[in-house]
């Protein structure tokens, strides 16, 4: 038995989503190998991370920004020599595996939470309102899974052997134009310990500078709801709900955020959280640890001036 | 230039569903149906691109139980000219309708597929890749911009870390996400003369695919719901919270 993973790289070491996806791998048995693309890569950083057996390197220019068409060929020319191959269930492996999983004829499970066997797994259903036990019938299994679900692998600690592997030829189908990186100097929103979201209540996209000023103090990334997106306040890169990011920090603060299905499936798994809003009502409060009813523009500066006060005292 | 729409039958984005008792699977007689949201973001843009003159005609195409016609007929007095039914009983999941689907497009030929990125009901975000898979044609995921012209198709992407824009050469499968385009509503009149507008059925066994499921959904249960916290009074007493009770300062 051997799984072959596909490493996602951030800045030269492997991102904390794949590092997820190979703990996960790591509970299907047996040898767990790493494949990383890209242009100029090496697979160094890969080779340290604990439990890894051998890591796969695809460098070549046209992999600088890999194409679904190009990633999905190279995996179906590893194959052969595994019996699962697993992603982290991000824009790229959600783009990238079921397209493998097609040419080689398999039905690919979805944005797994739990492993139960090599076969047999947990995914949610319905937007996170139910909870699925799905068994696989296909000789082989192709996985995306949900990285806020498993722990990250540790990064050092492993010694595994790194070694080149042929590419098939290019694909000449798509080709790459350009990327808009959202510009931040926070944590990013997946990743984060501590994410601070806003909903419809912040009234307006200047609003959300007061969520800034409390994310600084907490160290956190921002997010925001549909609601707030939708109404144009921000960028859809900051949506955390079933249509947008899921996220699963030690503390979610909610602020104006009313609750609706879509929201408390992207971050209902959070550790702890802590519901601001002025209408009691809120469903948000109902799976808010903390809750704190009244208006939030009085609300959010106080509570950025305690946190400080608290963090020098 | 023909493009072809699938639109999948969901439960209704609205309705809290229920999880069956036995844990065979989610209570989903008498519930309402709709069209899939994001399929309907697809079907608009097909819409957009025939007005704009791009496309020349709209195929709308589903495949499920006989009742799927109503979500083509939606389909038809939002816009789209004609559609066809694969129907069938069974459970379709992704893999199987992917190949129900390149079998239709072997027939129809379009240059353009245009459906949603992922269905709201099992969520599994599979079936538009794997259809550009088995027909060897390009494929822009998560689209929320769109520009078709000359042969090709420039999209711009949702991904995790911004908007990333590729360019495919047609024939492609582009999957949409929620910021490209907002839907219109069927006027009275379109949904009169929707009914009229052809609508052909077909069997999986017409087509030659086998759909027998290789996923098997054994059990299906509630998640386990968060248990209710607390009011506090003050923001002194959330942060005194925080870090003495929860820990997480």
């Amino acid at each position: 038995m051997s799984v072959l993973v596909v490493a996602e790289l951030d800045g030269g070491a492997v991102a904390k989503a794949s590092l997820a996806a190979i703990t996960a791998a790591g509970q299907l048995g047996g040898d767990v190998d790493l494949l990383v693309m890209g242009s100029g890569v090496d697979g160094s950083a890969a080779g340290k991370v604990a439990g890894v057996r051998k890591v796969l390197v695809a460098d070549a220019a046209h992999l600088a920004h890999p194409s679904a068409e190009d990633a999905a060929a190279l995996l179906v020319q590893l194959a052969p020599a595994y019996d699962h191959l697993v992603a982290a269930s991000t824009s790229f492996g959600k783009n990238v595996m079921p397209r493998a999983a097609a040419l080689l004829d398999i039905a690919q499970v979805s944005d797994v939470i739990e492993v139960l066997g090599p076969d047999r797994f947990k995914r949610f259903i319905y937007a996170g309102n139910a909870l699925a036990t799905v068994v696989s019938t296909d000789a082989k299994r192709v996985l995306t899974i949900r990285p806020t679900a498993f722990a990250p692998a540790a990064a050092e600690g492993g010694s595994a052997s790194v070694e080149p592997v042929d590419l098939p030829a290019p694909s000449d189908l798509s080709s790459f134009v350009g990327q808009e990186v959202s510009q931040s100097e926070r944590p990013e929103l997946t990743s984060a310990r501590v994410v601070v979201s806003g909903g419809r209540g912040m009234g307006s996209g200047e609003n959300f500078k007061l969520l800034d000023e409390l994310a600084d103090v907490l160290g956190a990334a921002v997010g925001a709801s549909r609601a707030a997106v939708d109404a144009g306040f921000v960028p859809n890169d900051f949506q955390v709900g079933q249509t947008g990011k899921i996220v699963a920090p030690d503390l979610y603060v909610a602020v104006g955020i009313s609750g609706a299905i879509q929201h408390l499936a992207g971050m209902k798994d959070s550790k702890v959280i802590v519901a601001i809003n002025k209408d009691e009502e809120a469903p948000m409060f109902q799976v808010a640890d903390y809750g704190l009813v009244g208006d939030l523009f009085k609300l959010i500066p106080e509570l950025t001036q305690e946190l400080k006060r608290a963090k020098s005292s | 230039m023909k493009v072809l729409v699938p639109v999948k039958r969901v439960v209704d984005y609205n309705v809290k569903i229920r999880v069956k008792a036995d844990r065979s699977g989610v209570d989903i007689a008498n519930v309402k149906m709709s069209m899939n949201p994001f399929d309907e973001i697809a079907c608009e843009q097909a819409i957009r691109l025939k007005e704009a003159g791009v496309a020349t005609e709209i195929i709308a195409v589903s495949a499920g139980e006989p009742k799927a016609q109503e979500t083509l007929r939606t389909a038809l007095a939002m816009g789209a000219d004609r559609a066809i039914l694969i129907e069938s009983t069974d459970e379709l999941q992704p893999l199987a309708v992917a190949k129900l689907l390149a079998a239709i497009v072997k027939k129809e030929d379009p240059q353009l597929v245009l459906m949603g990125k992922q269905a709201i009901d099992d969520d599994s975000n599979q079936t538009g890749q794997m259809l550009a898979a088995l027909l060897g044609w390009p494929q822009a995921t998560f689209v929320s911009r769109l520009t078709v012209a000359d042969g090709q198709a420039e999209a711009g992407r949702e991904v995790d870390e911004g908007i990333q824009t590729i360019a495919v050469k047609l024939p492609a499968v582009l999957t949409v996400d929620l910021r490209l385009n907002e839907p219109r509503y069927a006027s009275l009149p379109n949904i009169m003369k929707a009914k009229k507008k052809p609508l052909d059925v077909v069997k999986p066994a017409d087509l030659g695919v086998d759909v027998a499921p290789r996923l098997q959904y054994v059990q299906v249960e509630e998640p386990s719901a968060r248990k209710a916290g607390v009011k506090v009074g003050s923001v002194q007493e959330l942060v005194q919270k925080l870090k003495t009770e929860a820990g997480v300062l």
